[in-house]
Formats: C-alpha cells, structure tokens, sequence
C-alpha cells in the first residue's frame, strides 16, 4: 500500500498536510501521535471511508481491511448474527468456520448467544477487531485496537495479527502507546498536526529522539518522545 | 471489511444484491428484537389509522341523539275540518338519526353531559295542539326542545348544523302535508265533491259543474236578465281556471327552490371508503416512513454505514435495501389492516389485486422519501421526530377540501402535499378500493414520479453519508 501527498481539510482545520505513506507486505507499522495529530483521518483515508482533498492512495489488489476505533457492530444482533451477517458479506466460503475462528480468537466463545448491546466496553471491541479480521485482507488497518482490552486479550490479539502479517498481510495501526507501538511496530510513522514527523524503526525514532532532544537521554522512551514533540514545535 | 481503496465503486453488482438480501434479513431480525420499535412502529399507526379511520367513518353514519317523545298517543294535526294522516313521528326522526330512548328529560340531559349522544331531542305534551292553533285566531308558537352540550366550537357547530337540518325536515313535511290538503280543498272547489262535516257528508257542487248547470239554464232565463247570468258563468269558468293554475303554486310554496346539483369533480367515493383509505394510508405512511429514515439513520448511529460501504454494499444497494424494508413492512401492515376493517366494513373483493398495487407505489414513495429523510440525520430518535413532524401536517393538510380555505392558500397546499407522498398514495388507496371512483394511473404515475425524485435525493444525501 502507497499513499502520497496526502491532503484532507475539515472546514478551516487542515487535519493532513501532505502525508506520504507506504506498508510493505507482512509489514506491521505503527502511527503513533498525540490526539489530533491526524491517525485516524489518515487510516480512514486509507481504508477508503474518507475521500482527502488532494493526493493518491495505491492499495495492492484493492484489498483492505478496517477495524475502526468506534465499535461498528448491530447492538441488537449477538455476537454470532454480527460476525455472520458480516462473514457473508465478506463472502467467505465457510461462513461459519470464520465464525468459529473468531470466537475462538476473541475468546467470546461462550457469549456468542449474548447480544452485543450487553457486553462490556472492553467486550466489544473484541468483537469489533474480528470482523475487521474476517477479510483476511492484504492490508489490515487498525485504529487502537487494543483500547479497553485487559493485558490478556491485548496479548492474544497481538499474537493474531502477527501471525497475520507472517502469512504476508501489512498490518497499519495507531496508537497513543508508544510502548505498544515500538513492541509490535516493525516501523513507525509519526504525526503530530497532520505533519509526518518521523518515518523509520522504533532504533531509528530512538536515534533521532536522541539526537534532537539529548536533554532527554537518562529519560524513558515516552518522556523521550514527548520532548521530541515539544522540540519540533508541537 | 473490504475497502476498495479510496476510490469506492458504488456500481450494484450481484453480489451485491445478496449482501443486499443479508442486510434485509439483519434488519427485520432487529426489528423482531425491538418490541417497543415494533409497537411503535405498526401497532400504533395501526391504533391512529384504525381510530381515525372509525371517526371518520362514524360521520356517515346517523348521528346518536337521546328521543323523548311526550306527545299523546293518537294526537293528529288537524287540518281545515279534518286531520291530516299521522305524522308518524318517532319513525320519520329516528331514520334521519340513531335515536335512543330516553325515559325523561333528567336522563336526555344525562346523556348529553356524558357525550353518549350528540344532543337530546324532546317533543312536548302540546306540540300538536300548538301545531293545530296555527289556523285559529289564537295561535301558538310550536317549539321542540333541543338539548346540547356545547363543550367545544367544533361539536357546537355540528350540533347546530345537525338538529338545524332536522327541523327544516321537519318544517318541510308539515308545509308539504298543509300544502297538499289545501290542494285538495282547491281540487274540491273546482271539481266539487263530498265533504265531512261534524260526521255528516255534504255535497259540494264545484265550480265546473256551476258553469254547466248555469249554461243550461241560460236558455230558460228571460232575455233580459241573461248578461246578468253570463257574468256569473263568466266568473265561474274564470275561477276554475286560475285557481287550477294556483294549486301547483300551493305545493311550490312548501319547497319554492329546489336544488340541481351538479358535480365538476370525479364522482367522489363512499364517506367509509374514503375513511378506510385515509386509515390504510396513514398506516402505510408511518410505518414506511419511520422504519426506512430510522433504520438508514440506525446504520449511522451503530457506525456500520461506513464499514458497510467502504466496500462490502454500495451505497446504491444499501438504499435499494432500506426501501425494500419499508416498502415490505408497509405491504404486510396495509395489507392486514385492510382485512380487519373488513370486517367492520364491505369492502369490493373484485379489486383486491389493486390494494397491493396502491400500497406498492405508495409504500415505495413513502420509503424512498423516509430514505432521504434517513439520509440528513445522524440519530434514529432525531429522524424519527422528523419523520412524524412531517408526515402528520401533510397528512391533515392533504385532507383539507378545496373550498375549505382560501384560494391561494389552497393552492399553496395543493403545491406541498403534491410534493410528498401521501396525497397520491391516498388517492391511489381511495382507486383501489372504490369501484365507482376516479382511475388509478394518475396516482400511480405521480408516484412512480416522487419514487424517482426521493431515491436521487436520498442517493445525494448518502454521498456525504459515510465518513467515520
């Protein structure tokens, strides 16, 4: 997936200024920023749910998939309608075989009779992330995904996408956890106010934090980085 | 999900009308999840079309009014030295309105207090008698009792225009039963006869057979006193033929215009058919509305519009989807609702293939237009205020006759109740159920046009339906 020049107003506000962006297959990168700073215009760019203002997004067979950060699931349906109804939609071959890896994966197993407007917050976006996931998509997006989910789900879900992106599928998500983002990102691309600060490796962002703000350097890689932010004016 | 990019094709492609159908099958189980959604969305317009329908409908129907009849039994309005024939009181009322029998004037006021009936109709001891003073020295005024309970303007009115109708009937029978008695009377002069009186037949010769004897006489009579009789024929014959001349005028005097009603509309349908179809039609317009506008604005509400057209449905089915719900559910709703009023009400069997033609293109407009209105709101409780604050003026307006109010505001209003469904669905409901009615193609082509204007606005609208 490529995207240059990436431009996207909302009225006066410029939410993107430019951006370039590029994922590799079996690529994980990471777009990490403080609020604001435009993840989420980009990912919905990307995803192809928000049109920008100027610039061109190439996604590879034309295959991506979207989890996005607001659970996007029928509160009146179970957890098993909502990953059917979208399996079919998806026009997977078994339907119900997706079903049942992504109860297995979501560990919602035994709560699928249960409506989705019962589960906790937490809950939900577990169901959420597995109908992003029934695409098996060459490009999976995902918007803090791992949002409201206790470390052992977070850890389950990580082991899923990285087993995704072994089988050849780039995986783009944001995050506000720069902890997270330098764990499981194998690149990060940093924006703040809609500007692309930073594109490389987590060592790479290291170097440079440290480079540019060594005031910094005894400090931990998230004051670090919040120095760095400061540093370049935002 | 699957997104294309961010160039998205919104092209129907069949797959596509299969996610379509999956959709249709998702938005009827929430349907069936959502009692009070449900209730709200068919019991209840069915509860107002139902009760609206019946009000109406009631209003052709005679209207309830509580009858005290306290004139003596075998009391006749006499007439010259006889009686004219009996009234027949109580029968001649009572098939102009649905009378209930009262035992006295306490329980007629009690009745009326309570709304049980319209008004209380009481005819005194000594109606009659007034009546019959008319042709003394002495006359009475006859008065008839009228109890009424003028809580509102509105029923006030009807109750006045009511009983007001009622006397005039009243007056008119009795003008016509003097005025064909005088007539006899007249007849009995010209042509002569046999006369009761007190018990006794008596002979009356008649003007015509004046003349004649006087003719035959006329030879008998000396020469000089003949000029003298000719003008005693003279005047018979010109008596008899003027006041055969005046009798018809007599009748006239009882009704002097009569009426010559010409329609320039379309005959109009029956008052309960037109009521049923208002009913079917509110019915169709709630349901079909509502659950279109609120179950696209649900898509928005659950953020599912995006994930759903970011390359899953096009947006086109999406739409194509939502006004195949409505146009579904408003069917099945009209549908029954047409076969319980059937059994209050006869409705023509032989055209009930075109009830679901009328509700078809109605149900489809009306979707259409719920889609556009689904299309500007973000919230299925925002959409659903919307919805019914649009569609309950239409509606009242869509009823108002012309005639009823000004003309350029009715022109005003023929203009906005053209520009929304339920107008042409109505009269389309009203050709569907009334054999004598007006033809169906003009609504039906007044529909088809609204179906296509709806669904561009609301595929218009949904271009800035899908960001996140």
């Amino acid at each position: 997936m490529e995207a240059r020049g990436l431009v996207k107003r909302f009225g006066e506000r410029e939410a993107l200024k430019g951006v370039d962006f590029s994922a590799e297959p079996g690529e994980l990168v990471a777009v990490i920023g403080p609020n604001g700073a435009g993840k989420t215009t980009l990912l919905s760019i990307l995803a192809g749910t928000l049109k920008p203002d100027g610039g061109t997004v190439d996604s590879p067979n034309g295959d991506v998939g979207w989890v996005p950060q607001q659970a996007a699931l029928y509160r009146r349906l179970t957890v098993e309608e909502n990953l059917l109804l979208f399996a079919r939609l998806e026009e997977r071959d078994d339907p119900r075989g997706a079903v049942e890896e992504m109860l297995e994966l979501t560990g919602l197993g035994e709560r699928r009779g249960e409506l989705v407007a019962r589960l906790s917050g937490g809950n939900q976006q577990r169901v959420n992330i597995a109908i992003g996931l029934l695409a098996q998509p060459a490009v999976l997006l995902l918007d803090e995904p791992s949002v409201g989910l206790d470390p052992r789900q977070r850890a389950r879900l990580w082991g899923f996408i990285a087993g995704l992106a072994e089988r050849g599928a780039s995986i783009v998500f944001s995050t506000h956890d720069i902890q997270e983002a330098e764990r499981y990102g194998q690149r990060m691309l940093v924006l703040a106010d809609g500007e692309s600060l930073f594109d490389g490796s987590a060592g790479e962002l290291r170097e440079a934090v440290g480079k540019e703000t060594p005031e910094a350097a005894g400090s931990d890689f998230e004051t670090a980085f919040i120095s760095y932010l400061r540093h370049r004016g935002h | 999900m699957r997104a294309e990019g961010a160039s998205i094709s919104d092209s129907l492609r069949p797959e596509r009308a299969r996610s379509a159908w999956f959709l249709l099958l998702k938005d009827l189980r929430i349907l069936r999840r959502s009692p009070l959604q449900a209730v709200l969305l068919i019991a209840y317009p069915v509860l107002i079309a139902l009760l609206i329908g019946f009000a109406i409908s009631r209003d052709s129907s005679e209207p309830r009014v509580a009858f005290l009849n306290e004139i003596p039994e075998g009391s006749r309005i006499a007439g010259g030295n006889g009686r004219l024939p009996a009234v027949g009181v109580n029968e001649r009322i009572c098939s102009r309105v649905e009378c209930v029998d009262v035992a006295d004037r306490a329980e007629a006021e009690a009745k009326v207090r309570d709304g049980e009936v319209l008004a209380a109709l009481i005819l005194p001891a000594d109606l009659i008698d007034r009546l019959n003073s008319l042709s003394t020295l002495s006359p009475e005024t006859p008065e008839v009792e009228v109890i009424v309970n003028e809580e509102d303007p509105l029923k006030a009115r009807v109750v006045d225009d009511r009983i007001t109708a009622l006397l005039a009937e009243a007056n008119l029978f009795i003008a016509r039963q003097i005025a064909e008695e005088g007539g006899r009377y007249l007849d009995l002069v010209i042509e002569g006869g046999d006369f009761d009186v007190l018990g006794q037949p008596v002979e009356i010769l008649g003007l015509r057979a004046v003349a004649s004897i006087l003719r035959q006489l006329r030879p008998a009579v000396p020469e000089g006193r003949r000029a003298e009789l000719d003008r005693v024929i003279r005047f018979a014959t010109l008596a008899r033929d003027n006041l055969d001349v005046a009798a018809p005028l007599i009748d006239r005097l009882a009704q002097p215009i009569a009426v010559d009603k010409q329609a320039v509309s379309a005959p109009t349908p029956p008052l309960d058919v037109f009521a049923i179809a208002v009913a079917a039609t509110l019915t169709l317009t709630f349901v079909t509305l509502l659950l279109v506008a609120g179950s696209l604005a649900l898509e928005r509400e659950e953020n599912t519009f995006a994930r759903l057209t970011g390359g899953l449905v096009s947006r086109t089915a999406l739409l194509a989807e939502k006004i195949g719900l409505g146009v579904a559910a408003g069917l099945v709703v009209t549908l029954l609702m047409l076969a319980g009023v059937q059994l209050f009400a006869a409705l023509e069997w032989g055209r009930a293939w075109l009830w679901p033609v009328a509700a078809l293109f109605g149900g489809g407009a009306l979707a259409a237009a719920g889609a556009a209105l689904g299309a500007t709101a973000r919230d299925v409780r925002a959409v659903s205020l919307l919805a019914f604050m649009l569609a309950l003026p239409v509606a009242l307006l869509s009823l108002v006759p012309s005639g009823a109010v000004g003309a350029g505001l009715y022109d005003a209003i023929r203009v906005l109740t053209a520009l929304f469904p339920f107008k042409p669905a109505l009269e389309a409901m009203t050709a569907a159920l009334d054999p004598a009615g007006p033809g169906i193609g003009g609504p039906l082509l007044h529909l088809t046009i609204l179906i296509a204007a709806y669904t561009t606005l609301a595929r218009l609208a949904l271009r800035r339906f899908g960001s996140v």
